[in-house]
């Protein structure tokens, strides 16, 4: 234990603090300016079980701040050259490489293998797509985020803390917020806003008070200005999330490039031919369209049902009132059935429709 | 009243400073947003959210402390 030791002399870890240090498990989301400081020293503290997840490969202008990496690992994945270093580093923990993206889909079992989430991604997809993720999972968050010579620091979810959309509910408009790679940084500000983080991180894990929750710290490089906010929470915010969990992994949370749903309204359908109608409603809702040309899927089974769904007509999805199957139609094309449409009004509607048929 | 407004991020680019003080003299943190808009028309496309004695305060909260700041989210990292 002598590579702990400057640790276990602190009285205020010692060798149980220690122990809980090698007991934890850290998933960091993103290598880059701000995950390579934190996964640098979590592995040098002797964090237990680190994950660490990211798609992207090592560039040359990576280096100047993504101090994990050298020449040696340029085009190599960043998890997997992460986790290259950091097996140096220290040998003696267990290092989980994903080379992938954060998704709907994977979020909530990884988080699962985990007890504390780093937020060190460069984008606000991710950034709500993590903060949703532990609001399901109930785990803490360590957020960190930069701008220039800016950068935020703040713990959320944390004992029933505030969460990062207490803060800003919901992402900012398009083309409204520059995103990373277009504005430049001096490279030692992730190092300290990364770094900070991972002092959050082992407060967490120690269990010492004063955790940054409730709280976003800002810190200006330029002017060594700080400036810390109070962040009340919002149970309405919790709710939302909460309310969706059963759709979680079916919500689109690439906002910048979403999909443009085509929508009809009810006296359009008619002028379509091979109409086959989709009901995305659960299956106790009424009225009850019952039609030859109409299948039935609750639309949180509708990723695993896309097959039951024929590709030679033109798809008409309908709920209640036209929001879910704007949803249903977004999972549709992502499956590659394009010639669809989400139907305006809603079920109700199209009982009016078949009377006048009539 | 005498107002000391914090601007942060890229709000700080529209308004050319990191801080200034301004005079102000009506009431909710709607007409402050006002005055800023007319003298930033910039600021008007931008999210953020409005500070007042380090707490979030909402457009129609009255002004009662002098310090204001002014947060947009950062993506960065």
């Amino acid at each position: 234990m002598s590579r702990y030791n400057r640790h276990i002399i602190l009285s205020d870890v010692g060798p149980e603090g220690q122990n809980k240090i090698s007991n934890a498990k850290v998933l960091v989301v993103g290598a880059g300016g701000l995950g390579c400081p934190v996964l640098q020293y979590l592995a040098a503290a002797g964090v237990g079980t680190l994950g660490v997840i990211d798609f992207d490969i090592v560039e040359e202008s990576n280096l100047q701040r993504q101090i994990l990496f050298g020449t040696s690992s340029l085009g190599s994945n960043k998890a997997l050259a992460a986790k290259e270093r950091l097996t140096d580093l220290n040998p003696t923990i267990q290092i989980n490489a994903y080379q992938e993206a954060l998704t709907p889909q994977n979020a909530l079992s990884l988080y699962n293998d985990y007890d504390v989430i780093v937020d060190g991604t460069d984008n606000f997809e991710t950034r709500y797509l993590i903060n949703d993720a532990a609001i399901i999972t109930n785990k803490p968050i360590v957020y960190g985020a930069i701008f220039k010579f800016e950068g935020q620091v703040s713990v959320f979810n944390y004992k029933n803390g505030a969460s990062y959309r207490c803060l800003f509910p919901s992402p900012p408009k398009k083309g409204s917020v520059a995103n990373c790679t277009e504005v430049g940084v001096l490279g030692v500000l992730p190092g300290i806003i990364g770094t900070m983080q991972a002092n959050e991180v082992l407060k967490i894990i120690l269990g010492f008070n004063g955790v940054l929750s409730g709280k976003l710290f800002c810190y200006n490089s330029k002017t060594t200005e700080t400036y810390s906010l109070k962040i009340n929470k919002s149970n309405s915010e919790f709710e939302k999330v909460l309310n969706n969990k059963e759709n979680f992994e079916n919500i689109d949370y690439d906002f910048n490039c979403k999909a443009i749903i085509n929508e009809i309204s009810i006296k359009d359908v008619s002028k379509i031919k091979n109409v086959h109608y989709l009901d995305v409603r659960e299956l106790h809702e009424t009225p009850k369209i019952s039609l030859d040309n109409c299948t039935q899927i609750p639309l949180k089974e509708l990723g695993t049902k896309i097959h039951e769904i024929p590709t030679d007509k033109t798809i008409i999805a309908f709920c209640q009132s036209g929001i879910r199957s704007n949803t249903a139609a977004e999972i549709l094309q992502k499956h590659n059935i394009t010639n669809c449409f989400s139907l305006k009004e809603g079920a109700q509607a199209i009982i009016e429709q078949l009377k006048t048929e009539l | 009243m005498q107002l000391q407004i914090k601007y942060f991020g890229l709000l700080a680019e529209i308004t050319n400073c990191d801080q200034e003080t301004l005079e102000f003299s009506k009431s909710q943190v709607s007409d402050l947003l006002k005055e800023l808009y007319i003298k930033y028309p910039l600021l008007k496309q931008k999210d953020f959210k409005v500070a007042q004695n380090h707490e979030i305060v909402s457009n129609n909260s009255n002004i009662t402390n002098p310090e204001i700041a002014l947060l947009p989210p950062f993506s960065g990292g």
